[in-house]
């Protein structure tokens, strides 16, 4: 009995941060629709370059890919983009430690790791909602470079993928922050972590371009699965065996991250000394 | 009747320069751990720009159709220079300023800027250099030192001339749009998403302009070439660089000049319009 009242409040908590979040981020919508269509501006370019890669190697597949299903990949990274990118987490929990501001965790019974996943949940929810529109036009107006939906196997996996991405990226960049405990300033690191996004996680190229050796390495590494693997499942190169051992060794990341994470908030509150008001 | 004396003389602007640039040098020294970390974080961005293109060279021999309107392999590494080196020069002495102007409108801190007795324009768009962005420079310079020696042919000395000047003219061009769009922000108040906008536009100047074709390029082409001429400020150096000379190339690099000085004297005219609407902030 007591339990399920425990329970029924803290759902009611959850509930209620959920719903704050969701206000707070529905001020700025037309901004965010306006922002969304613009960031598929870079993919135009990226379409007339490869159309001129392809001229210029004179063959209708380049490492694996045809044409349109480059383009097609970077229009689907776009989507994985749109689950794992935390834009201000890590930078916010950095300043939250240098001001001070972070103590109001020490001190309310909230879990922080899970305040700021929902409010991240929050500000996603809002971000599709509002971010569909731009996105649905800008596919169907693509749709000729996708060769049709794929089986619903395949689309469970995807979406499963993309859930995992958003998780594996809300973990990574809060326990970057979290390095604040230690560096207070963490900013040119972040930058370091995004470039190694960029480059790493897929946004800029198909990894699987890479030659051998390079492939190996970065494929083992999980910053794959923020752009690169949900694409590839979703254009049906990866299949099989592989899919489900790409698919378990991300929810792997995924556990140890938030472990990471967890340690570090742990021992971060533990070295913590309350400067600011 | 004594007079203050008359003041009317001109100021000596290189002089003025000299000493913003050294305010900054001074400014960027104080704090040189930081000063190195920008300059090799903007090198470590540019690298997986340049590692990017490496690997797209180990699957094609060049960039568009054979002939004139390929790129080759080193060909293309001067384009990539190039574009380095224009870019890192706007970073260093106009990003950091038009940054600001916004600012200072925002604030009514641009009352101290009209108030001295020096061109507007000049002080604003120059006061403050950011020395580490040049760091890409002397990249770009080792870069297209290197492709140039790697190319079969040899620039002829007029293109080694002419590449300087043209340099200098998509430098004007990209800082003309700059400082307009820089100027919006007196109407707008804030200039966050202009910034996006620069963005998003000069991403098309960074690729040889013979990419954009078909019926939605040729025209996205034109436009980018005669309407905001951003096409121009890569496109025509590079060519000149990294190709042979031909007849073909003259009517593009006559219309380059044109438009530097198109783009210059348009971008006055935003910026002083702008000034004439601007009204101060603060109390």
């Amino acid at each position: 009995m007591s339990t399920a009242v425990a329970i029924r409040s803290r759902a009611a908590t959850w509930w209620i941060i959920l719903r704050i979040c969701v206000e707070e981020r529905l001020v700025y919508r037309g901004d965010f629709a306006l922002g969304t269509l613009m960031r598929f501006m870079p993919i135009v370019t990226q379409v007339f370059l490869w159309g001129a890669i392809f001229t210029g190697a004179g063959r209708s597949v380049v490492a694996g890919f045809t044409e349109n299903e480059i383009v097609a990949y970077y229009l689907l990274t776009m989507i994985s983009r749109a689950f794992s990118s935390m834009p201000g987490l890590a930078s916010g929990i950095a300043r939250q430690i240098r001001s001070g501001e972070i103590k109001k965790f020490m001190i309310q019974p909230i879990d922080m790791v899970g305040f700021l996943l929902l409010s991240r949940v929050a500000h996603k929810l809002v971000y599709y909602v509002v971010a569909i529109a731009p996105f649905a036009l800008v596919f169907f107006v693509c749709r000729g470079y996708f060769s049709g939906w794929p089986d619903p196997a395949t689309m469970a996996a995807f979406v499963a993928s993309l859930v995992m991405a958003f998780l594996l990226g809300f973990f990574l960049e809060a326990t970057i922050g979290m390095i604040g405990f230690w560096f207070l300033e963490v900013s040119s690191l972040l930058f370091v972590y995004m470039l190694f996004s960029f480059f790493l996680s897929g946004h800029m190229f198909p990894i699987g371009m890479l030659p051998d050796g390079w492939r190996q390495v970065v494929e083992a590494q999980p910053l794959q699965y923020l752009a690169y693997f949900p694409a590839v499942i979703f254009l049906g190169k990866v299949r099989g065996m592989d899919l489900v051992r790409g698919l378990v060794i991300e929810a792997l990341w995924v556990v140890l991250l938030a472990a990471i994470c967890k340690l570090s908030l742990h021992r971060g509150f533990r070295r913590y000394s309350g400067y600011g008001g | 009747m004594s007079q203050i004396p008359a003041t009317s003389e001109r100021p000596s602007y290189l002089r003025v320069f000299a000493t913003f640039a050294r305010n900054s040098l001074v400014r960027d020294m104080t704090f040189r751990s930081n000063f190195i970390i920008d300059a090799v974080t903007s090198l470590a961005w540019m690298l997986t720009q340049l590692g990017f293109y490496i690997l797209i060279f180990q699957y094609t021999s060049r960039i568009g159709p054979p002939g004139p309107d390929g790129w080759e392999k080193y060909q293309f590494f001067v384009f990539i220079a190039t574009t380095v080196m224009i870019n890192s020069v706007v970073q260093a002495f106009f990003m950091p300023n038009a940054d600001e102007f916004g600012e200072l409108i925002r604030t009514g801190d641009l009352d101290f800027a009209l108030l001295k007795p020096i061109d507007a324009q000049f002080l604003i768009s120059l006061r403050k250099i950011e020395w580490s962005s040049l760091s890409n420079l002397v990249f770009g310079l080792g870069l297209l030192v290197f492709s140039l020696w790697r190319l079969e042919y040899r620039p002829h000395p007029v293109q080694c001339l002419l590449y300087p000047l043209y340099l200098l003219c998509g430098i004007a061009i990209l800082y003309s749009l700059m400082i307009a769009l820089a100027s919006v922000s007196v109407w707008l108040g804030r200039n966050q998403s202009l910034y996006d906008f620069w963005f998003y536009i000069t991403n098309f100047s960074r690729y040889p302009m013979e990419i954009y074709s078909g019926t939605v390029g040729t025209p996205l082409r034109r436009f980018f070439t005669y309407g905001i001429p951003i096409l121009i400020v890569v496109n025509v150096p590079a060519r000149l660089m990294a190709k042979p000379l031909s007849a073909n190339q003259w009517p593009l690099a006559v219309f380059a000049l044109a438009a530097t000085v198109g783009s210059l004297w348009l971008s006055r005219r935003v910026f002083a319009r702008a000034l004439e609407s601007y009204r101060s902030a603060s109390s």
